[in-house]
């Protein structure tokens, strides 16, 4: 689907094709450009050369240097001035070139984009997207989830998507939402992971879980790549007869507690799996929640797979340590499965 | 000091300087009888001898500009209109405030009406922040100014720095007003800025930059007018340092004894309020009859707004929940004003080829893009003054509010001229 200079087409839904993680994401800002002069994009390299991942390859040719900023290397400026363009009525979606960088912007995020509602009835309808996430050998600095410091900040929603179906339509969503969104991508399913997506515009409503896999034994809560690990070690485990549900979070905040609690009380179990680190990730924050509003349903204890608590080491070894994998989360769900 | 008047500015101009001026003094003299009562929730924070900049920079705006006042520019809220019962009510923590009770001090803002942008107390945040209202405006055809305060303290943040580089790369609509008090809660200018002039940085920025005697209201107001206007044909974005005083300590718990006693007595000698009487007085713009006028018109004024605000109730206990997040489209009524022809920003009259052509490098015109200002690295060695161990002469410059160094383009401390450069 490549045109002139090389960039696809025109972005447009496929009409039920196949298409990548990171095409869906395209897609997503190219429609939305499309259909409403108010979404621009901002950040490093974003223009001229595409993206970092060529996630906004051919933004610029079509939508011009107005609304296809290249910026310099200025995380809280990219930020804060999406913010303020968005007191105009505008709907700013930013790059951080890899989501490690979104750090530099934490006081800008936190306390001025996310407490504007609360405080003086200043919504800001930006976006703030990147590649996150490891297994690709990025290291320490190009390999991180973050999500949980956004978690922890009222104001903000936190989307951390799986598949291309929900990466389009959760995207869409996130630049209409009039709230401060956060959009991680996980890098590693960028152009490893396929699905289909409508011809027809659509949205995927955001802080609604879905049901991957039904099951009656356990439930496996999971979210990103991780998501794709879990239904991989749910196949492995109905081979030896446990009936895992497979749960895709899909939105870390607001967090769908109804879907959660609807299926633990009907396997009575529940294992989280993420490939954030252990302490202070969701699954601590889900298994509080299972504790106060479904802990006459549990017959066992919350599990937690985790990546370990340790900055993501680079080497290929260590980094397979320090993940979690199909196997680790096979062996968790067994243990489970037990009580 | 001459007695010749500046032209730029009508009689009527000269005594709306002087009352925003004295409304300013008077709100937070107001202030202070109502923290000393225990009315005021949290600190409470002093621009005493600071009012000129507050009042004449934002007085140089326009209603449509936008502003993002700090804390000390109770001035700049009285200037673009709001109602001194709005900052009682604020520092009272009252629940007919602006932010009714969830924020204090001068932390509120009016996105439809006023174009005010809230603080937080974070300093530089504001920067990128009124960048990006600034390009915002300008995509949407707006020839509107942006504008926000810091101080000598708040210049050394990080984000002073990625804000400013921002709006330079972007020739950002947007001024800045550095407001050089000599102190950042307890640490003198000199312990945290190794320069002379804070102005000096813009150069840095490929920007240009005033510097102006912040405690003379009319300086201060020609050298906003001039940037402002200046920003708005394109030209920005700009600097401009005021060079003044804080009187009073970091906030009313501290009595600032860290100040030298000299210092303050050189300054307490060029109160702007004072300073603008005897002008007003020597231009025969204001006699003992006009000043008593105004002084019944603020005790009446503020009477009234105080005793609107201390009735005014404290928010009910359960307002802390809700409100975090903004639900529907109830909630978010902004909607873009253009005032350009859409069609220039969409497909195909948005479309254009995504390469950095190169006749375009280097003019710097617009938003960037094809037109940003690079070059292709060609420099040429510069040794300002190698006598001075490479240091541009001008770092050795003794400071001086009275003639500001004449390289700058400096406003004087005369009240009676106009502070162009």
């Amino acid at each position: 689907m490549a045109g002139a200079n090389g960039a696809p087409n025109n972005g447009s839904a496929t009409g039920g094709k196949e298409i990548t993680f990171l095409e869906a994401i395209r897609q997503a800002m190219f429609e939305e450009m499309e259909r409403d002069p108010t979404v621009l994009l901002m950040g490093e390299d974003v223009g001229v050369y595409g993206g970092a991942f060529k996630t906004s390859e051919g933004l610029l040719e079509r939508f011009g240097w107005e609304r296809v900023i290249d910026t310099p290397i200025s995380e809280s400026a990219i930020i804060g001035a999406a913010c303020g363009m968005s007191y105009l009525g505008l709907r700013p979606i930013c790059e951080m070139q890899f989501i490690d960088f979104i750090v530099c912007a934490f006081n800008q995020i936190t306390n001025f984009v996310a407490k504007g509602h609360y405080l003086w009835n200043a919504p800001a309808p930006i976006v703030i997207r990147g590649p996150s996430g490891g297994g690709v050998h990025g290291g320490p600095f190009h390999s991180a989830n973050p999500e949980m410091y956004f978690v922890h900040t009222p104001g903000l929603k936190v989307i951390y998507p799986s598949t291309p179906y929900d990466a389009k339509g959760l995207l869409k969503a996130a630049v209409r939402d009039n709230n401060p969104v956060l959009f991680f991508e996980h890098k590693f399913l960028y152009r490893r992971i396929k699905g289909e997506v409508p011809a027809e515009d659509y949205t995927v409503p955001i802080g609604k879980a879905a049901v991957r896999r039904e099951g009656r034994h356990l439930t496996i809560l999971s979210y990103a790549a991780m998501m794709h690990t879990s239904l991989e070690a749910a196949d492995a485990l109905a081979k030896e007869g446990i009936e895992a549900e497979v749960i895709d979070l899909r939105t870390l905040l607001p967090l769908d507690e109804e879907t959660i609690l609807n299926s633990v009380k009907k396997t009575n179990k529940c294992l989280v799996v993420h490939e954030d680190t252990k302490t202070g990730g969701i699954a601590g924050e889900i298994a509080a929640l299972l504790c106060e509003k479904a802990f006459g349903d549990l017959d066992g204890p919350v599990l937690r797979m985790t990546s370990l608590d340790t900055p993501v080491p680079y080497a290929p070894t260590l980094e397979e340590y320090f993940l979690p994998n199909a196997k680790k989360v096979f062996s968790a769900a067994k243990e489970l499965a037990r009580y | 000091m001459t007695k010749q008047m500046p032209t730029e500015l009508s009689r009527q101009q000269y005594l709306d300087l002087y009352y925003y001026m004295r409304l300013n003094r008077a709100v937070e003299d107001t202030m202070v009888k109502l923290f000393r009562q225990n009315k005021i929730v949290g600190g409470l924070y002093s621009s005493l001898g600071q009012e000129a900049i507050s009042v004449g920079t934002c007085y140089a705006l326009e209603k449509k500009d936008w502003i993002a006042p700090m804390i000390r520019n109770i001035g700049a809220l009285l200037v673009k209109g709001v109602p001194p019962r709005d900052i009682f009510m604020q520092h009272m923590a009252k629940y007919d405030s602006p932010t009714k009770g969830r924020d204090g001090t001068s932390h509120f803002g009016d996105l439809e009406n006023l174009h005010i942008v809230s603080p937080i107390s974070m300093l530089g945040d504001l920067i990128p922040v009124m960048t990006g209202v600034a390009i915002g405006a300008r995509y949407l055809g707006q020839k509107v100014v942006t504008m926000t305060w810091i101080g000598d303290g708040g210049s050394s943040t990080g984000v002073f720095h990625e804000g400013l580089n921002f709006a330079a790369t972007q020739k950002a609509p947007f001024v800045l007003i550095l407001e050089n008090n000599l102190w950042a809660y307890s640490t003198p200018v000199r312990r945290q800025v190794p320069i002379e002039n804070l102005a000096d940085r813009a150069k840095a920025y490929g920007i240009d930059s005033y510097i102006v005697d912040g405690n003379n209201v009319v300086a201060v107001y020609n050298t906003a007018r001039e940037a402002v206007e200046r920003a708005r044909a394109g030209e920005g974005p700009f600097l401009i340092e005021a060079k003044t005083f804080r009187r009073l300590g970091h906030a009313q718990h501290d009595p600032a004894e860290y100040v030298p006693k000299e210092m303050r007595v050189h300054w307490e000698a060029r109160d702007p309020v004072a300073l603008y009487e005897k002008f007003l007085t020597a231009e025969k713009l204001l006699d003992a009859a006009g000043k008593k006028e105004i002084d019944d018109k603020l005790d009446t004024l503020l009477a009234a707004e105080r005793e609107f605000a201390e009735n005014s109730p404290m928010p009910p206990a359960e307002f802390a929940q809700g409100g975090v997040y903004c639900a529907g489209d109830e909630c978010h009524k902004i909607r873009a004003k253009w005032e350009r022809p859409i069609a220039e920003v969409t497909p195909p009259r948005s479309s254009v080829k995504a390469v950095w052509t190169v006749p375009g490098f280097g003019s710097g015109k617009g938003s960037g893009g094809a037109n940003a200002p690079i070059h292709f690295g060609d420099t040429k060695t510069v040794v300002e003054n190698p006598a001075n161990n490479g240091r541009p002469a001008k770092a050795g410059a003794k400071l001086a509010t009275k003639n500001a160094p004449k390289k700058t383009k400096a406003a004087t401390a005369s009240i009676s001229r106009k502070g162009r450069r």
